[in-house]
Order: structure tokens, then sequence, then C-alpha cells
């Protein structure tokens, strides 16, 4: 009896929040970019600073990467260097 | 470095000035408008941020299998360079949804399950730093997660409702906005190549210079 009303109140729940749940799938994605051709597109939310402010954020972003990345190389390199120097001292020594 | 490195980076570093001509070129798209050629740099950078994670999960699968330092090595660049690639993709995204879809993010299968991925990268980064003795192995682990979450990143917007543009936009782009995408899609995989091997390089001098702190103390 209590499987049964559990059954019940499950579909009850099911039904009144299934129309909600369909409710708040977003809309059908654009399958396919056309040229604007002669019909320019309205522009509600400024695009120009979005699409330079994309770009700099990409461009800046790789070109501090490879400068972090070279001053670590640098670095380690030059440790290297100067730990094989220090072996080729005592070696001597 | 190897002898191709050079004039490699050289040809990148040429990509990389001639492809905002190219973009600017190419004509708008009829509902986006202007704001859609973030997608040049958006995709290409997504890309990366799928191949990635792919290299460090197989490298770490291979690294836990054979126990070999250099695939070891190989997956530790590859995370860096998906936590790198992936914060690129998730600004220049939002960026363009603003524009194209009036909000900067959506819930959806896509934009969740790559953020997922991109926290991965960075819990495996994070697990190498402060993870201590056997780290590896844990961060090895982790990767293979990482890589089994990319086919599931890549077909989200086929099987999932969204409004993230699905992949069957690419193959029906039409040339005069194809040919820039693919030149940027070649730049950035010629950059991808270029820094993982300025980064396994640091991690090959790290490697020897953890040998000469040893030799140094016998």
């Amino acid at each position: 009896m209590a499987a049964m009303r559990a059954a019940c109140i499950a579909a009850v729940l099911l039904c009144g929040t299934a129309p909600h749940a369909f409710a708040a799938q977003p809309p059908a994605p654009q399958d396919e970019f056309k040229p604007v051709g002669n019909n320019p597109a309205p522009e509600q939310i400024p695009a120009a600073p979005l699409l330079i402010g994309a770009y700099i954020v990409v461009l800046g972003g790789l070109f501090a990467y490879v400068l972090s990345l070279s001053r670590r190389l640098g670095a380690v390199q030059q440790d290297v260097q100067r730990l094989e120097g220090e072996l080729k001292r005592r070696g001597r020594g | 470095m190897p002898k191709w490195f050079t004039p490699a980076a050289i040809l990148c570093g040429l990509m990389f000035v001639i492809s905002p001509v190219l973009i600017a070129r190419a004509p708008d798209e009829s509902s986006m408008g202007m704001v859609y050629k973030i997608y040049y740099y958006h995709m290409p950078s997504a890309w990366m941020f799928l191949l990635a994670p792919l290299v460090c999960g197989v490298s770490s699968a291979l690294f836990l299998a054979r126990g070999r330092a250099e695939d070891d090595r190989r997956a530790w660049s590859a995370a860096e360079l998906t936590v790198l690639f992936g914060a690129l993709t998730l600004i220049t995204g939002p960026l363009w949804a603003r524009r194209a879809w009036g909000t900067w993010w959506v819930w959806d299968a896509r934009l969740t399950s790559s953020l997922v991925g991109w926290m991965i990268g960075w819990a495996y980064l994070i697990l190498r730093r402060y993870g201590g003795p056997g780290s590896d192995k844990l961060a090895a682990g982790v990767a293979l997660f990482g890589a089994v979450n990319v086919p599931f990143i890549f077909i989200s917007v086929n099987y999932w409702r969204t409004i993230h543009p699905p992949t069957t936009v690419v193959p029906k782009l039409p040339v005069d906005m194809g040919v820039p995408l693919w030149f940027c899609v070649f730049a950035f995989l010629l950059l991808f190549v270029l820094l993982m091997t300025m980064r396994l390089r640091l991690e090959e001098a790290r490697t020897r210079l953890d040998a000469l702190y040893v030799a140094l103390d016998e």
C-alpha cells in the first residue's frame, strides 16, 4: 500500500514538473552560419568591444604564457649550467 | 631546441599576424553580425583544449603502464596547455555568447563539461605541485578522467539540447568563412606543438637539475 502511494505521489510529481522541465529547455541551436549578404544584422549589444576583447584575451594570454615559459626555462637552464660548473670544479678538486 | 623549432616559430608568428587580416575580410554572419568572428580564435582554442587532455590522458596511461619518466613529463606539459587553452576558450566563449545569446553563460552540457574538463586540468597541476610523493600516479589517474571527458564535450552539442552551435556548423561553412577558420586552426595547432616542445624542454631541464643536485650531494 505504501509502495502504491509512493508510486502515485511520484507520478503526480512527474506530471506536475515535466512540463516545467520541458519549458525550461533552451531553444533549438543555430546549425548553420550564413554570410550577412545585403541585410546587415541588427546590433543591440555593441559587438566591437566584445570582439576586440576576445582577441586581446587570446593574444595577450598566449604571449603571457610564452613569456612565462621562456623565463622558467631560462632560469632552470641557468641553474643547470651553474651546477654543472660546480660539479666539474669538485671533480677537479 | 630541435632544428625545426625556430623556422616553425617564425611561421607560427607570421600566421598569427596574417590571421586578423583574413578574419577581417570574412563576411559577417546573418544573425550574429560581426561578433561571430570571435569564433575564429574561440574554436581553434577549443580544439586545442580538447587535444591537450587527450595527449595528457594517453601519456598518463602510458606512464601508468610502463612507468617511463618521459610519458609523465609529456602528460604534465599537456596538462598545463589544457589549463591555458581551456582558459582562452572559457573566456572568449562568454564574450561571444553575451552578444549572440544575450547571456554570458548557460549551464548546458557543452559549457558545463568544458568547465569540468578545465577544472580537471587544474586538479592535475595542483596535485603535481602540492601532492608530495606519489602524486605523479595520482595525477595520472586524474588525467584519465580528463581524457574520457573529451568525447563527451565534443558530442554534447549534438545529443543534448543547447543554444551552442553544433559540430555540423564547421563542414557547412561557406568558403569565405571556412578559409580563415582552417588557417587559424593550423596556426593554433602549430602553436600547440611549439608550446608542447618548449614545455617538455622545461621538464627535461628540471629532471637534469634534480639529477645534478643529487650528484652534488653524493
